[in-house]
């Protein structure tokens, strides 16, 4: 039976990497995909807790994190679409002019 | 190793062994009927009124060459297929398909039909159906030509449309049957109201069983919803470049998806075993005559429909099964609550 | 036991290669295969419904958008010599970054987790559970979520819309006397060369 502090260990690695993500890619997409690393990081986090202290609110808000993951897909990848069609490109550099 | 455990062992070998002889089967039925329908005589050479001929088309299959273009992704082409087969043997795994039996008292203990028995699962049923999608995506990207990837494309927006309907239809029967268990959905329907009507949920969900049928056809990409391989548009759509024994995989999760879909229904709607005349021991005749009848309309329909348009299929998904599975599901949701159904 | 440090090196494991892969599409499958561990660790916690939603939504429709994005747009392998901003040093401080977060947040979490940080023997967490819960004490969240998810719905699709010209336009605005073919607005027929 693995302790919660093993959990929240493999929780942190996690989020970290989602967070190396965000800072070394230079592809809107995978950054999207880093920033939805760093999501379900800290979902093990709730479900472990909620574990932890033996209620099922960690879930709930789990569920709340998903429907939020979901809505923030949709508009980041509605976004992504207009970007590239302005510059065809992904990189996040190309995108450094506020009017075009 | 306990005489139940043996007999677990055994009863997943057979299901996964009855599956693929189900495609094989299938393949028979869909060319005859199809043959029946057309008034053509159909496969009649290969054995005794042409029995044989999935066989040959077996053993056909299995020496044709293995092709795969130049220009294709290598992992992805090889992954693609092996993903497809195993979604749709996986989704059988939790559907119940008898009752709790011994075996005329074989074993001690009565043993569930059911490969595995899990408690939410009818969400399971939903997420690996859902996970199904990436075999044929997959595919339509991998092999790096424009009919297999316009078939992917639609695949996926079709796949993402109709799953909504067909949640929310799961969702209703859930609401009926207190219980995420498919075993527990099944048990609800036994019996009869007046002693003549079988307490079946198709009789208080037929709008749900309507929807879940639709989307199950669509799900499964079959006609008149079988974009992502719609022959006179885009070749044979995703699968366009595979052939021999990856196309055969392809090819075997289509019909096994078919029964899945089949199986699923009738547990949910259908009363799964439960049925007049014949013992609870000997309810897996009447699961398997209820799966028997599903496809044979899935063929049917097939074989008499034509094939919509793709913007059709589209605003058919958004603008009208969604609503109406909305609608239902409130309707009866309010029916649990104020007459307790 | 044995079933966490696999789960928990396939996420790890897939996790790594999701921001090392430079062609998105194996970014995306392999995070696919991360949310699938994740999955199975959520099963490990007694967390059945939480395990199963993480693949319908996650696995099935949120990756799904992304494939399909990345699909449509068919997103080009990066180039890692194309910055223009940054080199490979700011890279280098983002990872150094990177880390030193996570061994800021190993600290802290497994302070908050206490001294064993054992796990009680059995919780309730039934799908009835979580439904009431949801229902009662988080039941105005659970209406904003909607409201959320409505505002989304909207600006993805006027975020995606593609501004085309307003129907009712038959000729080209461009060129006046040559009216653009109905049939075909993309590809006029060719004028020096009709027969091809």
């Amino acid at each position: 039976m693995p302790s919660l502090n093993q959990y929240l260990i493999l929780s942190a690695v996690l989020f970290a990497m989602g967070t190396a993500g965000v800072f070394v890619r230079r592809n809107v997409i995978t950054i999207l995909l880093s920033i939805e690393i760093m999501l379900n990081a800290v979902n093990l986090t709730f479900v472990a807790f909620g574990r932890a202290l033996g209620s099922a609110d960690g879930q709930v808000i789990v569920f709340f994190v998903m429907t939020v993951a979901a809505a923030e897909a949709a508009v980041g990848l509605a976004i992504v679409i207009a970007l590239f069609r302005h510059r065809e490109s992904l990189n996040p550099d190309t995108f450094t002019l506020l009017k075009w | 190793m306990t005489p139940l455990l043996v007999a677990q062992i055994v009863l997943t070998l057979f299901v996964f062994v009855m599956l693929l002889n189900s495609a094989a089967a299938m393949v028979y039925v869909e060319r005859k009927v199809a043959a029946l329908l057309q008034q053509r005589m159909g496969p009649y050479l290969v054995g005794p009124k042409g029995l044989l001929q999935p066989i040959a088309d077996i053993i056909k299959l299995m020496f044709k060459e293995e092709l795969r273009p130049a220009a294709a992704d290598t992992i992805l082409f090889s992954l693609a297929p092996i993903i497809s087969a195993t979604a749709a043997f996986a989704a059988f795994a939790v559907v119940p398909f008898g009752a709790e039996t011994t075996f005329f008292g074989l074993l001690n203990e009565p043993l569930r039909l059911q490969v595995a028995d899990v408690n939410v699962a009818v969400l399971v049923v939903f997420a690996i159906s859902s996970m199904s999608v990436y075999g044929i995506v997959l595919a339509g990207w991998s092999s790096n030509s424009k009919y297999s990837l316009i078939g992917g494309l639609r695949s996926s927006a079709q796949m993402i449309s109709y799953e909504l309907s067909y949640g929310l239809a799961l969702a209703s029967v859930i609401l009926l049957a207190n219980s995420l268990s498919l075993s527990d959905v099944v048990n609800r329907q036994a019996g009869a109201w007046f002693g003549t009507i079988p307490r079946w949920f198709v009789f208080l969900q037929p709008v749900g069983f309507l929807i879940y049928m639709t989307a199950g056809v669509a799900e499964t990409n079959r006609a008149p919803f079988d974009f992502p391989e719609a022959e006179q548009e885009l070749v044979a759509g995703y699968h366009t470049e595979y052939s021999s024994m990856r196309f055969s995989m392809f090819f075997l999760a289509e019909y096994i998806n078919m029964v899945t879909v089949s199986a699923v229904a009738t547990d949910l709607y259908l009363g799964g075993w439960h049925g007049p005349l014949l013992p609870q021991s000997l309810g897996w005749i009447w699961f398997l005559a209820k799966v028997a009848a599903i496809l044979f309309f899935y063929v049917w329909m097939r074989w008499t429909l034509p094939r919509y348009r793709y913007d059709q299929l589209m605003r058919f998904g958004w603008k009208v099964l969604l609503p109406v599975a909305a609608v239902n599901l409130l309707v009866t949701a309010a029916g649990v609550l104020y007459f307790g159904l | 036991m044995m079933l966490f440090y696999v789960f928990a090196t396939i996420a790890v494991v897939a996790s790594m290669l999701v921001i090392a892969q430079r062609n998105p599409i194996y970014s995306v499958l392999l995070l696919i295969v991360s949310f699938g561990a994740l999955s199975g660790l959520y099963v490990l916690l007694d967390a059945p419904f939480v395990a199963v939603i993480q693949i319908i939504v996650y696995a099935g429709a949120i990756m799904v958008l992304f494939l399909f994005v990345v699909m449509l747009l068919n997103a080009p392998v990066e180039d890692m010599e194309e910055h223009r901003l940054i080199g490979r040093g700011t890279l280098r401080l983002g990872a150094a970054l990177a880390a030193v977060l996570g061994v800021e947040l190993v600290w802290a979490l497994t302070k908050a987790g206490g001294e064993a940080g054992a796990l009680p023997g059995a919780s309730v967490s039934s799908v009835a559970a979580i439904g009431r819960l949801l229902f009662t004490d988080y039941a105005f969240q659970f209406e904003v979520t909607s409201v959320l998810i409505l505002v989304a719905r909207v600006g993805a699709v006027i975020l995606a819309r593609r501004d085309e010209p307003r129907s009712g336009r038959t000729a080209n605005p461009a060129n006046p006397a040559n009216p653009v073919n109905p049939v075909n607005p993309v590809n006029p027929v060719n004028p020096v060369n009709p027969g091809e």
